[in-house]
């Protein structure tokens, strides 16, 4: 088995910086992400994107080849289409590539998986048609392939930047329906002196805001009982906007209201996680390096808490240098010399956060699912079945598994799991850190007997292994 | 690609290799996304669920929701997460046998 001083799962912006930094430090560092190039979800095919799909995806896009090139250039290996399924104590991963399993071992981890989309419950949203907008990003980023008849329903920054993208193309959306109010805005606005701190941000939203408007996109706010119509795919969006019923005839719905940590990695080496009422969602308990409860294990990037790329990018940095110092590749004074202004600069990048957290909150109708509504995609257990399975006595998510299969299915919970907690609490009446999440066990995804076995024969599990 | 394909493909694909889906041939674009691939090639439907039958296509697109599983050469893989190989041979899970 290979080792290394330190094994960083996940190559976003989190863990590209993160491994440059700790390689230049000295430690021999591994690299392991599932995609079979650099860049995480922002940066997603940056090394290899022509210039035309450059300029429709922007210039912050283009930022990540800064990171890509740095990584080509380091002593980092980098372990590319490599799905790391599990985590145990010492440490070591355990990982599918080319469809064989094999694994590392590292006295140091730094998980930087970064974020999933929060998951957006409605009636049809199980239909083929219906993708994430993050989807129809990653199809535009990786494979130039853009939705004809699309609308954008939800809300969140991410919206404005996939429709921008998309006039780009010259494949611009139908509608925005956006399900955050006038109210939410003015609420915002208090974090406003913090979010003018933060002004590139704010700059570059609105700057995407009117992009759309130039190119004739219609936009709705404050939408409310969303809805897709279709009988085995998706033909319209239905929603109520202005006192008034809408239907769009569409062929594709892109959701998405905001993305949440993806804790899978964490949970399932049993980090703790608390609830964050500002961000919706739980987060992993940490300190100011990204440090877990549990020695040589950190956490950077969109997997700690939503804080966006360039906090990622610091934050993979910060972690690196403290892993650095611990392993004796730097003194103190020197890691706390080249921390310093990467903390001013993630206060001020961070200083946007709580506007952002409050103009575009998720969408009420889904945190709150109707009885009929589908929330485990895999099991296909409604909404009903959970609040059920809460008056019958059942408090927590796994007991709530056990009786209705939610969660059970290949996706471990990924699009169903905050929604069960959030029903569940509702319901009872207990907090979200009360209620719980899902136990999160090993394999993080489906491994095969032929990937097992194909590890067995080359000798890539360890010699004294059990 | 078919007129009728709710994907438009930006840029005209090089090299086309023959692919095996449900039996029928399709020419798809070596290397690239086999999930995006097979979308821009006017397929709608991915699979169809154990529990109801239900048609399901891809999701997320990043390998987490497992909408787009299929089975290839008789193991079932995410198609968003593999690349277009020549001779691949693709079949749909179908609702009641498998699961
Ligand atoms: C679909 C999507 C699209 C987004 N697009 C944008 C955008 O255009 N602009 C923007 O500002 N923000 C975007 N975001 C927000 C984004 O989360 C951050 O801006 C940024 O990418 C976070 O960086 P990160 O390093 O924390 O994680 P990421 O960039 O998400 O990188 C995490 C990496 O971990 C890998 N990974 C996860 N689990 C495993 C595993 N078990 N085994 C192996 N590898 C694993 C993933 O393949 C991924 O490459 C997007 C988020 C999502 C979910
Ligand atoms: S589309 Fe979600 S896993 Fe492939």
């Amino acid at each position: 088995m290979a080792e290394f001083d330190l094994a960083i799962i996940g190559a976003g912006p989190a863990g590209m910086a993160a491994a440059v930094t700790a390689d230049k430090a000295g430690l021999r560092v591994a690299l392991l992400d599932e995609q079979p190039r650099p860049g995480g979800q922002i940066y997603r095919n940056v090394s290899q994107a022509s210039a035309d799909r450059v300029r429709v995806l922007g210039a912050d896009y283009a930022l990540g080849r800064g990171l890509t090139t740095a990584l080509a250039e380091s002593g980092v290996q980098h372990i590319h289409g490599a799905v790391v399924w599990a985590i145990e104590d010492g440490f070591r991963l355990s990982y599918t590539a080319n469809g064989t399993a094999a694994q590392v071992s590292a006295r140091r981890v730094l998980i930087a998986t970064g974020a999933l989309e929060r998951p957006l419950p409605i009636p049809g949203w199980t239909l083929p048609g219906v993708m994430t907008a993050g989807a129809a990003q990653i199809l535009l980023k990786g494979s130039g392939i853009v939705p004809r008849q699309a609308v954008l329903a939800g809300s969140g920054p991410l919206i404005y930047l996939v429709a921008a993208q998309m006039v780009r193309a010259g494949v611009p959306p139908l509608a925005l329906v956006e399900t955050q109010s006038t109210r939410d805005m003015i609420g915002a606005l208090r974090h406003m002196p913090g979010a003018l701190r933060g002004w590139r941000g704010l700059a570059k939203g609105l700057g995407l805001i009117r992009e759309l408007r130039r190119a004739g996109v219609k936009r709705f706010t404050g939408a409310d009982r969303l809805k897709v119509e279709g009988m085995d795919r998706a033909e319209a969006l239905c929603f109520r906007a202005g006192g008034e019923d809408h239907r769009i005839a569409c062929e594709t719905v892109l959701l998405h209201h905001g993305v949440v940590p993806n804790t899978q990695v964490a949970r399932s080496i049993g980090v703790s996680h608390r609830w964050s009422s500002a961000q919706q969602t739980f987060t992993p308990v940490l300190d100011a390096w990204g440090g877990t409860d549990r020695p040589g294990l950190f956490i950077a990037g969109d997997g700690a808490g939503i804080s966006g790329a360039m906090v990622a990018e610091i934050a993979g940095r910060l972690a690196a240098l403290k892993l650095a110092e611990e392993a004796g590749h730097l003194g103190i004074s020197e890691r706390d010399r080249r921390a310093a202004p990467l903390l001013r600069a993630r206060a001020r990048e961070l200083a946007i956060r709580p506007f952002l957290d409050a103009a575009y909150p998720p969408y009420p109708g889904a945190l709150r699912p109707d009885d009929d509504t589908l929330i485990c995609r895999c099991e296909e257990v409604t909404a009903g079945e959970i609040r059920q399975t809460a008056t019958l006595g059942c408090l927590g998510p796994n007991q709530a598994k056990s009786f209705t299969r939610a969660g059970m299915g290949p996706c471990q919970g990924r699009y169903c799991g905050l929604t069960v907690t959030a029903i569940l609490s509702q319901t009872t009446g207990q907090s979200p850190d009360e209620t719980g999440y899902y136990r999160i066990r090993p394999p993080l995804k489906p491994v095969t007997l032929a990937e097992l076995a194909a590890m067995a024969e080359t000798g890539a599990t360890n010699p004294e292994g059990e | 690609m078919p007129a009728d394909a709710p994907f438009i493909a930006l840029n005209r694909k090089e090299r086309l290799v023959p692919v095996q889906l449900d039996g029928t041939e399709l020419m798809l674009p070596e290397g690239e996304n086999l999930a995006a691939s097979l979308l821009a090639a006017g397929v709608r439907s991915f699979r169809e669920t154990p529990v109801s039958g239900a048609p399901r296509a891809p999701f997320c697109m990043m390998g987490a929701c497992f909408d787009c599983l299929v089975e290839i050469d008789g193991i079932q893989r995410q198609a968003c997460m593999l690349s277009v190989a020549e001779g691949m041979v693709i079949a749909r899970l179908k609702g009641t046998t498998h699961g």
